[in-house]
């Protein structure tokens, strides 16, 4: 890819559900924020809007029309453990394929 | 058979016992009809709508950069804050194709790059200057809502406003080394940059 002109989001991952050991909460996920690595620097992003993005097989509309790209919005809502992991609900809970996948934390709401 | 002690009900207590106190006041002769049940009187409304409020970073003349929209990613400056509480911002139009503008501080981050723009006059600029004109109501076919959704044309007032607005701003930028090559280039986030980290 040539790569975006530009980005106003930071790269995220979609690392896991909410869990414990035999339960898998589906709401909430859990995020991997890059260039966060721990606890302390996550306040920066509560609150900011993620947008989990994929590509499905057929068209759909689009603010620029018909397109292949969807998008699944949520926000980050608190710090996961000290490790600079992020606890992320999403309007719709996302589906499995969604782990492992990137996401786009984005710059707003912002508080600077 | 006056109504002692404990149940006597104070005179004047409800909104309804003092109409009815005014008219009797004013024709002299007793109210028409006494409502069954004693009308209570509707709290006091005293709310007001105030301008969210503005983030301390956030004075007129500070560089805004623009996160999301159509612009996003521009650099701007932030003008005044309209009585709805979002803000006046302008390219300005000539150095980076940002017109006027209104926009949430939500979806903004301010830079510490601040001019001073307490020469130009933004005061005539409110929300209702920025509203569209009110579309017709066509309970028409069909036909007749297309041919009207032809290319919006801005006003010559918009073009005029926004030409004085960027000649008002112009030497403004021009004193400052740099600020409008800063103006025209976009901001964008690059690998390795962390937002929390970075100062604006």
């Amino acid at each position: 890819m040539a790569g975006e002109k530009i980005r106003l989001y930071v790269k995220g991952k979609i690392v896991n559900y909410k869990r414990s050991k035999c339960n898998t909460h589906h709401k909430t996920s859990l995020l991997e924020i890059e260039g966060v690595e721990s606890k302390e620097e996550t306040p920066f992003y509560l609150g900011k809007k993620v947008a989990y993005v994929y590509k499905a097989h057929t068209k759909k509309a689009g603010p620029n029309g018909p397109t292949k790209f969807r998008c699944v919005w949520g926000k980050i809502t608190r710090a996961h453990g000290s490790g600079g992991t992020v606890r992320a609900t999403f309007r719709k809970s996302l589906p499995a394929k969604a782990l492992g996948a990137k996401c786009r934390v984005m710059l707003y709401p912002s508080n600077i | 058979m006056a109504r002692t002690g404990v149940w006597k009900k104070k005179s004047g207590s409800s909104v309804f016992e003092k109409v009815l106190h005014a008219e009797k006041k004013a024709t002299g002769k007793s109210p028409r009809f006494y409502a069954p049940e004693d009308v209570k009187a509707p709290l006091a409304k005293k709310a007001t709508n105030k301008p969210t409020k503005l983030r301390s970073s956030l004075t007129p003349g500070t560089v805004l950069i623009l996160l999301a929209g159509h612009f996003k990613g521009k650099r701007v400056i932030f003008l005044k804050q309209l009585p709805s509480g979002l803000l006046l911002v302008t390219g300005p139009y000539g150095v980076n194709g940002v017109p006027m503008r209104r926009v949430n501080q939500v979806y903004v981050i301010a830079t510490e790059t601040k001019i001073d723009i307490s020469s130009v006059d933004v005061s005539k600029y409110d929300d209702s200057y920025f509203k569209g004109a009110k579309k017709e109501k066509k309970s028409g076919s069909d036909s007749v809502f297309k041919e009207e959704a032809g290319k919006k044309e801005l006003s010559a007032d918009y073009l005029k406003n926004q030409k004085a607005m960027d000649s008002a701003l112009t030497p403004i930028i021009a004193k400052t080394k740099d600020l409008e090559i800063y103006l025209k280039a976009h901001f964008s986030l690059k690998d390795g940059d962390r937002p929390h980290l970075m100062k604006f």
